[in-house]
């Protein structure tokens, strides 16, 4: 099977702004696709490209097989999408909107529209001007998830909405997983709903992707804490590759290691007496903000590439650098 | 914090978003009396010539309500009679200023930002407010300027000059109250203008009443409108009236400060009602969204251009008399301006143009409608459906060539109707003056087409079809006045159409100017296809 989204080296410039920079992303058919990146990263634009809407500067992007630019009316017919920005039209009742869009694209089923509707607690005949943020997000949300098609593409579809409406957003999107004929590449900011959501996911900055791959893969390239209570003197902890940070704070050892290094140095703290330990395991959002973070771009030092690092080392590791340095 | 504090600050960022639309609307109404000065000075160079036309004006009814009512034959009182739709003007500007900077503002979400900052609550409308007035008070004072150059008596000058601030003031007023009802700008538009219509209604029929002695003379006087007339400028000046518009001002001031009190922001008084919770079966095509979106301006503009033909032809018989007591010159200056012909048809000939330009006026709107929709990201979600973008942009476009042609089509009608039953031909005058309204279509259309070709290649600069308008009126105004070149004139869209219904129709003219619109329509096309959307 083809997949569903398969982009490579993309670039589009808006003037003097290079708003993506050689973009690879690849998203598989039936996967629910993780597009992460701070703001101003380049998700959007990728998205309009992948609609059609915008037309690349260079690189290629297929779109269910087929180019997004040229098959774009008819290619529509198996994709929904829910914008960033949802505006709604101030005289057309939100009921209305739903109903448009759903048969633009070729019909509405009439029990799923319901179904929704209900369980995102929306009153479908407020016009345009009277829903708030999130109630203008889940008129197009429930616009998309209530037409059968194949691809949904979803550009930060929780922002605005609250603790609960996300719950029920991540269980709608949970059953079409389990359905498994869906594909869905949804950019986001939270991590939690990333973590929750997700099959794999894609990194972006600068209009570049950083990293992707499963979230277990890419946990691999984080560093685990670990605070030891040692019998003896630790000799030689320091030389050992892949320890970083270390110190000794009231007779205890401090130090991060890099999560694929974690049996040399295990071994030689089990050597020194291990009388208490702590370690704290890598999260998501460590990852995240190493990548985030903008500073400290030329330092090429302490590499920590691995199978699924896609952008090039040296970026990778200059984030590498910036995260220790913000510590 | 006072309820006011900020509002300087806001007054520097509305002179600052403003500062290429005000100097505009205050400028050229100051302009628009000297040149009658000339005109009159020109046409009816003596005192008995000025008495015997201003003999025959008093008694057209027509006159009176579009004018107001006329005081004496002298050159000042001439003067400000004929440019007695200017405090109209005056008023529809403040109107739109004061909602451009209230209610549009909070229904975009700026206001919002702005008001959690260190304004005051009231801040934002005092600030409107006073923006307003202060371009109303400079109209005033360059018109009386003007005037007193142009070598009329400073005091009369004064007293036109003041009451067109007055009528600038009060509907700032109105505007202010309009903007707390409704919950958007459109609607708070269209509220104030309907007060605006309704004044100019009531100052008419009292005009009338008092000038063919009936009884309802005191009706223009609770017309602001009527105000700026019954100040009497050239003829013994009242300036108490100047006391009247300050109490209507600060009534209608507080009126709309309490309002704006007691509501949220983003809220109205009329709430916006609830709406179907499913579509009705129609609304499935770019088109049915598009009729949506255009009917409600399309029907008000269709009432409007008939209410303007009505108007227009029902004077047109009068003007034949009108100018029998002029002398050559004024007739030459007519000749000018208009076609060959009766003189009532070369009147009609000129508000035939009137009609184009109000229909281009309305074409460029409603093509730069797509603009709209795109910038304000509602083409977004139509465009990730299955629709093409061409169907898209062609939904909007077919209103802007078919809205004007259904304005020019009662238009023209009810101006035949009207001169019609005047003349008791009405099978005569229905075809040809509905005819000559559907002559000026092709240039409507260019108009229609040139907004299309700069959203499709060039979109940020779109409004940029409405400067070419204002050119276009421009030149065929004032080109045949100070008798300019004919290949500067002929810059002008309007200068190729045949003048009907005093002249011959020639066809070629119009089939190029079609062809233009045409041409100008593909290459918009031809941008929308290759370009990206949304442009902000
Ligand atoms: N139409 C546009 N014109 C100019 N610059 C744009 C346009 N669209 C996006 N950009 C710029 O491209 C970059 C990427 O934007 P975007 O794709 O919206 O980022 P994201 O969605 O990840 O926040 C930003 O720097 C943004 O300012
Ligand atoms: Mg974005």
């Amino acid at each position: 099977m083809s997949d569903a989204v398969s982009v490579a080296g993309l670039v589009k410039t808006f003037g003097a702004t290079r708003a993506l920079d050689g973009l690879d992303l690849v998203v598989r058919t039936g996967e629910v696709h993780g597009f992460l990146g701070p703001n101003g990263a380049g998700k959007s634009t990728t998205l309009r490209i992948l609609l059609g809407l915008t037309r690349a500067d260079a690189g290629t992007a297929l779109l269910l097989g087929a180019d997004p630019w040229a098959g774009a009316p008819e290619l529509h017919r198996r994709l929904a999408y829910v914008p960033g920005d949802v505006t709604l039209w101030p005289n057309l009742s939100g009921g209305e909107v739903i109903d448009l869009l759903g048969r633009l694209r070729g019909g509405v089923d009439r029990r799923r529209r319901a179904d929704l509707l209900e369980r995102f607690d929306l009153d479908p005949r407020k016009k345009g001007r009277a829903y708030s943020k999130g109630n203008r997000q889940k008129v197009a949300l429930v616009a998309a998830l209530a037409s059968d098609v194949e691809l949904l593409l979803l550009d930060e579809p929780t922002s605005g909405l609250d603790p609960l409406m996300e719950e029920v957003f991540r269980d709608v999107i949970r059953e079409e997983q389990r359905r498994g004929d869906r594909t869905v590449l949804l950019s986001s900011h939270i991590l939690a709903e990333v973590e929750a959501l997700c099959d794999r996911l894609t990194i972006i900055r600068d209009g570049r992707a950083v990293e992707t791959g499963t979230l277990a893969g890419l946990r691999h390239l984080t560093r685990t804490f670990v605070e030891a209570d040692l019998a003896g003197p630790a000799d030689g902890l320091a030389g050992l590759p892949g320890v970083h940070d270390l110190r000794t704070e009231n007779g205890r050892v401090l130090f991060d290691v890099d999560t694929d290094a974690l049996g040399p140095v295990l071994g030689r703290l089990a050597t020194a007496g291990v009388r208490g330990l702590v370690s704290r395991p890598p999260t998501l959002e460590e990852l995240f903000l190493r990548h985030y973070h903008r500073t400290g771009a030329t330092a090429s030092t302490t590499s920590t590439g691995s199978a699924t690092s896609t952008g090039s080392t040296a970026s990778t590791a200059s984030a590498g650098e910036s995260a220790e340095a913000s510590r | 914090m006072s309820t006011l504090t900020g509002t300087g600050g806001l007054v520097r960022l509305i002179l600052r978003r403003d500062r290429a639309l005000m100097p505009v609307w205050v400028v050229i109404p100051c302009l628009i009396p000297v040149a009658f000065v000339s005109a009159f000075d020109a046409g009816y160079p003596t005192a008995q010539a000025r008495a015997a036309y201003a003999a025959t004006s008093v008694h057209n009814a027509a006159f009176t309500v579009t004018y107001g009512p006329l005081s004496g034959s002298g050159l000042g009182e001439l003067v400000t009679w004929r440019a007695g739709f200017i405090p109209v003007v005056v008023a529809l500007a403040a109107v739109l200023m004061v909602v451009r900077h209230t209610r549009a503002e909070e229904e975009a979400g700026r206001r919002e930002l702005i008001g959690a900052t260190a304004v005051g609550r009231h801040a934002g409308l005092a600030a409107a407010l006073a923006a307003t007035c202060g371009a109303a008070l400079v109209l005033g004072l360059l018109s009386a300027l003007a005037l007193t150059g142009a070598g009329l008596p400073a005091t009369g000058s004064l007293a036109y000059g003041l009451g067109l601030a007055a009528a600038g003031w009060v509907f700032a007023g109105v505007g202010a109250v309009a903007a707390q009802l409704t919950s958007g700008a459109g609607g708070a538009r269209g509220a104030g203008i309907t007060v605006l219509v309704a004044a100019f209604l009531l100052r008419g029929a009292g005009d009338v009443s008092a000038r063919s002695g009936g009884g309802l003379g005191g009706l223009s006087w609770l017309s602001p409108i009527g105000w700026a007339h019954r100040m009497r400028p050239f003829a013994g000046e009242r300036w108490w009236v100047l006391g009247l518009a300050a109490c209507a001002v600060a009534a209608l001031t507080a009126s709309a400060a309490a309002l704006s009190a007691r509501r949220d922001l983003g809220g109205g008084l009329f709430q916006a009602r609830l709406g179907p919770a499913t579509a009705a079966p129609g609304l499935r095509t770019p088109l049915a969204l598009a009729w949506r979106l255009h009917r409600g301006p399309l029907l008000a503009r269709a009432a409007g251009f008939t209410v303007l033909g009505l108007v227009l032809g029902g004077i047109a018989q009068s003007v034949g008399e009108l100018l029998d007591g002029g002398s050559p010159a004024a007739r030459d200056a007519l000749a000018r301006l208009g076609g060959r012909g009766a003189l009532a048809d070369q009147y009609l000939t000129a508000m035939m143009t009137l009609l184009g330009l109000v229909a281009a006026g309305y074409a460029v709107q409603a093509v730069l409608r797509l603009r709209a929709e795109e910038s304000g990201g509602r083409a977004e979600p139509l465009l990730a459906a299955p629709v093409g973008r061409l169907r898209w942009a062609g939904g909007h476009l077919a209103f802007g060539l078919l809205g004007p042609a259904a304005g020019l089509v009662l238009a023209g009608a009810a101006a035949g109707l009207a001169h019609g039953m005047n003349t008791g031909h009405v099978g005569r005058e229905l075809p040809r003056l509905l005819g000559a309204a559907l002559a000026e279509l092709p240039a409507v259309w260019v108009f229609a087409g040139l907004a299309f070709a700069l959203a499709g290649l060039l979109p940020r600069l779109a409004a940029g079809a409405f400067a070419v308008l204002a050119a276009s009126l421009l030149l065929g105004w004032v080109g045949a006045e100070l008798r300019l070149g004919g290949w500067v004139t002929g810059l002008s869209v309007f200068a190729h159409v045949p003048p009907l219904p005093g002249g011959d129709l020639s066809v070629p003219p119009l089939a190029v100017l079609t062809a233009l619109a045409a041409a100008l329509t593909g290459l918009g096309l031809l941008g929308l296809r290759h370009r990206d959307l949304p442009v902000g």
